[in-house]
C-alpha cells in the first residue's frame, strides 16, 4: 500500500505539473488582450503598451511560465491585472463558499442516493421502485441551472423561505443568515446530483442481488439482509465511489453555473470575471486550485477502492483491474 | 466615473465573455414617498450589476466604483446635479481669472477625512494631479489634461492654471475624487469626506457604506448601505422579489417590469438616462463614405418600433448623439424620419439601386443581437443585405475600437456630452468634417455657456444631417424599488448613485 501510495502521489504531481503547462498554454490562445480591460477608452498606443509592462504580459511566454510557477511554489498566486489585488487571498475567500456548498451537496446527495438507489433496484417491481427509477432518469436530463431558476422561483420568489441569491456580506460571522444563503443552491445541486448517483447505485445493487456469492451466501442459510452487510455492499460500492469521485468533481467544477444562478461569491463566479476580463492570475490561479482540488478526488477515490475491494491491492490475480 | 464610453453588458450564465457595463445613472436625491415612518437605523440593500474593480477610480476601478463611491464616500470640490449642473460643494468659492486660465477655490471650511485629518489644499492638490498622472485611468484624464499647474498657497486656497481655455473645467472637477493625501494606496481602502465611510468589501458579493460620523453636512438618512452585486438582470430581480435588495439601481431586464408596475410593494420610476443605442457607420469604408448612403440606412430603419419591441414604449428616440439632459440639447429626431422611399431614393441618387451588403459587427449581449436582426429585416426591404456578426464585448473593443476594421457596428454609449467624439477623426466611426472639429474645439474655449451650446448645437445639427450614425433610441433609466424606500436618485448620469438620501422605513 505504501508503495501504491507513493506511486500515486508521483503520478498526482506529474499530472498537476501537466495541467499547469496545459492551462497556461491555453489561456495565451484566447483572443483579446488583457491590456485592454486596463486602459480607458482612447488610450494611445503607448498607454497600452505601457499596461502590458506593467502586467508582464510583453514579456516571452516561458518567462511568463516559470515566473508564474516559480511564484506558486512559494505558495504565492500572483497579483490580480485587473484590481491589482493579491489573488491568493481572495480565492481562499471565495472558497469558503464553494467548499461548503460543494461538500454539503455531494453528502446530501449520498444520503438520498445510496437508501434511494438500492430500493429502486430491490424494489424494482413495486410502483415505488419504478417511480425512483423514473423520476431518476427525468433527473439527469435536468440542467442545473434551469433547476435552480425554478426552485428559486418557487421557493424564494414565492414562498420566500430562503433568499433567492446572494450570501452574507459578512460572510460566515452569522452562520445562520450563511447557511440560510446556501440551502437553496446545495439543494439543486443535490437533486440534479442525485438523480445520476441513484441510476449507478441502483445498477451496482442489481449486480450485486443478481450474483452468485450472494445467491450462495443465502443458500448457506444467511439472511437477506446478512448477506447485503457481508458481500453485497462491499462489492456494490466499489464501481459506485469511483462514480462519486467523479460526481464530486464535476460539482465542484460545475459550481460556476450554480454561483452563477445564486449570485454566490465563490470560485466559479471569481473564474468567470476573471475570464470575462483576461485576468491571468486570476484564471490560472482558480484553474490550478480547481485542478488540484480535482486530482485529490480522484486519489482519494482510488485509495478508497483499494481498502474496500482487496482486489485492487493486487495481491490476488483476476481482480477488475 | 466611466472609464469608457461605450457599454459593455454582461451576459449571464454562459461561463466565458464578459466584461465591464457601464450604465448612466444617477442625480440628486429624488424618489416617491415611503410610507410608514422613517427609521435612520436602517440597513439599506442596493442591489447592482456592476460590482467594482477595485476602489480606485484613477486605477481602473469601473463603473461599479463610481455608482458605490462618488459622492457617498468621496466628494468633489463641485458636484453633479440631477439635471447635469455643476454645483460648489467642497469648494466654497471660486473665482476665475479674466483670460479663462487661472482659477483660484477657496475650500469649505471643518471638512475632515473619514481617518480624522484635516482637509487642506495640499488634499486637493494631490487629488488633482493624481488623475491626470502619467499610470492615471481615470476617464476625465484628457479633459483634464489642460491642467498646467496645481498650487496651494494657503492651506484653504487652491489655485490651477489652464494651458487653454476649458469651459467645462468646472464641470469636469465634478468628476475628480478628494482624497487623503497621505492615503497612501486607494484600491482596497477609502478615506474620503463623504457621508458614507467604506465598510466591509467583500469581492464577489458585497460593498457596505456606514454613516460617518462628525460629516459636515447633512448626515446620512440610513446607518448603512450594502451595495449588493449581482451577475445577471434576473437575479438582481429576483432579490428585490424576495426581499433580498430594497431598490435596483438601473433595470436592464423591461421583461420583469410587469412584475413590480401595479404591485402596491414596489414603486417604478422612469428618469433620464444618457446611454445611446447606435448603429455607427465606419465613415471612412465604402460605401458609408455616402452621406446619402448613411442617410439611407437611416431612413430605412423604423427606431419607434424597434423601441417598442426592445423596451415595451420605455425610453426615447433621438435623432442625434444629444440626450435632452445636455444643455445643446434639440429634439432632431424629425431629421431622421422612418421613410423606406426615401430611403430607396437616396440609394438610387447615390448608386446602390439595388442595394448593396454589408456586415454589421453585433456585440453578444442584449439588445444588441435583437436589434441586429430587427435591423437586417428593415434593411432587406430597401435591398440592403445584412450579415449580422456576433462578438465579445472584447472582440468589439480590439476589432471595431481600436483596429476600426468593420462596415458598420451597433454599440451603447453611456456617457452625457459624448456628442463631442464626433469632432475627433480618429475615433473609432471614423466621422470626419473639419467644419464639425473646429466647432468642438471653439465650444471647449468658449467663454461663456451660452456660446458653447451655440457652437455645440451646430455641430448636433450638422451631424444629424450628415448621418454620421444612425442614433436608434435613448435607453430608459428604470429604477424599482421597494416602497418602504424613498429619496434615492431617479435620473441616469454617469453611473453615479447618490446614497446618502434613502430612507428606510
Amino acid at each position: 500500500m505504501a508503495r501504491y501510495l507513493l506511486r500515486r502521489s508521483a503520478l498526482l504531481l506529474l499530472s498537476l505539473g501537466l495541467a499547469t503547462v496545459v492551462l497556461f498554454i491555453l489561456l495565451r490562445m484566447l483572443p483579446g488582450d488583457p491590456a485592454n480591460a486596463l486602459t480607458a477608452v482612447g488610450a494611445t498606443d503607448e498607454q497600452i503598451a505601457a499596461a502590458r509592462a506593467a502586467i508582464g504580459s510583453d514579456r516571452p511566454l516561458p518567462e511568463q511560465f516559470t515566473h508564474w510557477t516559480g511564484q506558486l511554489l512559494r505558495g504565492d498566486f500572483g497579483t490580480s491585472f485587473v484590481s491589482s489585488l493579491p489573488v491568493g487571498p481572495e480565492i481562499a475567500t471565495r472558497l469558503q463558499v464553494t467548499l461548503p456548498l460543494t461538500a454539503a451537496a455531494f453528502l446530501l446527495a449520498v444520503l438520498v442516493a445510496v437508501p434511494a438507489g438500492f430500493v429502486a433496484a430491490h424494489r424494482r417491481h413495486t410502483w415505488y421502485g419504478s417511480l425512483l427509477s423514473g423520476v431518476s432518469q427525468l433527473g439527469i436530463a435536468v440542467p442545473v441551472f434551469w433547476l435552480g431558476m425554478i426552485l428559486v422561483a418557487v421557493l424564494a420568489v414565492n414562498a420566500r423561505w430562503f433568499p433567492s441569491g446572494g450570501f452574507p456580506p459578512d460572510g460566515w460571522a452569522d452562520p445562520a443568515e450563511a447557511v440560510r444563503s446556501l440551502a437553496l443552491p446545495v439543494i439543486t445541486v443535490a437533486l440534479v446530483m442525485s438523480a445520476s448517483l441513484i441510476r449507478y447505485v441502483r445498477s451496482a445493487a442489481l449486480d450485486v442481488l443478481g450474483s452468485d456469492y450472494l445467491r450462495t451466501a443465502r443458500a448457506l442459510g444467511g439472511t437477506f439482509r446478512g448477506a447485503m452487510w457481508r458481500h453485497g455492499l462491499r462489492n456494490a460500492s466499489v464501481p459506485v465511489i469511483s462514480v462519486l469521485g467523479i460526481e464530486l468533481a464535476s460539482t465542484l467544477l460545475g459550481a460556476v453555473v450554480v454561483e452563477s444562478v445564486f449570485a454566490l461569491p465563490g470560485l466559479g463566479s471569481q473564474l468567470t470575471t476573471g475570464i470575462s476580463q483576461h485576468d491571468y492570475p486570476v484564471i490560472q490561479g482558480v484553474l490550478f486550485v480547481s485542478t488540484l482540488a480535482v486530482l485529490l478526488i480522484g486519489f482519494a477515490a482510488d485509495v478508497v477502492q483499494r481498502i474496500v475491494d482487496p482486489r485492487l491491492r493486487g495481491g490476488l490475480a483476476g481482480g477488475p483491474r | 466615473m466611466n472609464t469608457r464610453s461605450v457599454r459593455y453588458a454582461l451576459p449571464a450564465a454562459t461561463a466565458a465573455v464578459l466584461a465591464l457595463t457601464l450604465t448612466a445613472c444617477g442625480g440628486t436625491p429624488a424618489g416617491g414617498t415611503a410610507s410608514g415612518k422613517h427609521d435612520p437605523g436602517a440597513t439599506v440593500s442596493i442591489g447592482s450589476l456592476y460590482e467594482p474593480q477595485n476602489l480606485d477610480n484613477t486605477g481602473g476601478g469601473g463603473q461599479g466604483v463610481t455608482e458605490a463611491l462618488h459622492g457617498n464616500v468621496y466628494e468633489g470640490l463641485f458636484r453633479l446635479t440631477d439635471t447635469g449642473k455643476a454645483e460648489p460643494l467642497l469648494a466654497a468659492a471660486h473665482q476665475v481669472s479674466p483670460d479663462g486660465l487661472t482659477y483660484t477655490f477657496t475650500l469649505r471650511d471643518g471638512v475632515t477625512f473619514h481617518s480624522g485629518k484635516k482637509l487642506t489644499s495640499a488634499d486637493v492638490k494631490y487629488s488633482l494631479e493624481r488623475v491626470i498622472a502619467p499610470a492615471s485611468q481615470s476617464a476625465r484624464k484628457k479633459n483634464l489634461s489642460v491642467i498646467k499647474t496645481v498650487e496651494a498657497p494657503d492651506p484653504k486656497t487652491v489655485r490651477v492654471t489652464l494651458s487653454q481655455k476649458s469651459i467645462s473645467f468646472v464641470y469636469n472637477l465634478s468628476y475628480v475624487w478628494i482624497v487623503n493625501s497621505a492615503a497612501g494606496d486607494l484600491r482596497a481602502t477609502a478615506d474620503g469626506t463623504g457621508p458614507f465611510r467604506l465598510g466591509k468589501w467583500t469581492r464577489g458579493s458585497s460593498l457596505g457604506l456606514d454613516r460617518a460620523t462628525g460629516y459636515w453636512g447633512t448626515a446620512a438618512a440610513s446607518k448603512k448601505v450594502v451595495f449588493r452585486y449581482f451577475k445577471d438582470a434576473a437575479a438582481l430581480n429576483n432579490a428585490l422579489l424576495s426581499n433580498g435588495v430594497d431598490l435596483v439601481t438601473s433595470q436592464q431586464s423591461p421583461d420583469a417590469l410587469d412584475r413590480f408596475k401595479n404591485n402596491p410593494a414596489y414603486k417604478v420610476t422612469e428618469g433620464n438616462s444618457t446611454t445611446k443605442l447606435l448603429l455607427a457607420f465606419n465613415d471612412k469604408a465604402k460605401p458609408f463614405t455616402d452621406v446619402k448612403v448613411r442617410r439611407a440606412v437611416a431612413a430605412a430603419v423604423d427606431d419607434k418600433k424597434l423601441l417598442e419591441s426592445v423596451w415595451g414604449g420605455h425610453g426615447k428616440l433621438i435623432g442625434s448623439m444629444v440626450p435632452p439632459t445636455d444643455p445643446w440639447y434639440e429634439d432632431l429626431t424629425s431629421t431622421d424620419p422612418y421613410d423606406p422611399a426615401l430611403a430607396k431614393k437616396l440609394l438610387a441618387e447615390a448608386g446602390y439601386a439595388d442595394g448593396f451588403t454589408f456586415t454589421l459587427q453585433t456585440p453578444s449581449y442584449d439588445p444588441h443581437p435583437t436589434a441586429a436582426t430587427f435591423i437586417a429585416a428593415q434593411l432587406a426591404d430597401v435591398g440592403i443585405k445584412v450579415k449580422i456578426n456576433t462578438i465579445t464585448p472584447d472582440e468589439w473593443y480590439t476589432k471595431v475600437y481600436k483596429n476600426k476594421d468593420f462596415d458598420a457596428t451597433l454599440q451603447e454609449h453611456v456617457n452625457d456630452r459624448d456628442l463631442v467624439w464626433y469632432g475627433n477623426p480618429d475615433f473609432y466611426w471614423g466621422y470626419n468634417n473639419p467644419q464639425v472639429t473646429r466647432w468642438v474645439d471653439e465650444a471647449e474655449r468658449s467663454s461663456t455657456p451660452a456660446e458653447q451650446t451655440e457652437l455645440l448645437k451646430k455641430v448636433n445639427r450638422t451631424t444629424a444631417q450628415e448621418a454620421a450614425s444612425e442614433w436608434l433610441y435613448l435607453y430608459p433609466q428604470i429604477v424599482v424599488a421597494s416602497s418602504r424606500v424613498s429619496g434615492y436618485p431617479l435620473n441616469g448620469l454617469n453611473s453615479q448613485f447618490h446614497a446618502f438620501g434613502i430612507k428606510k422605513s
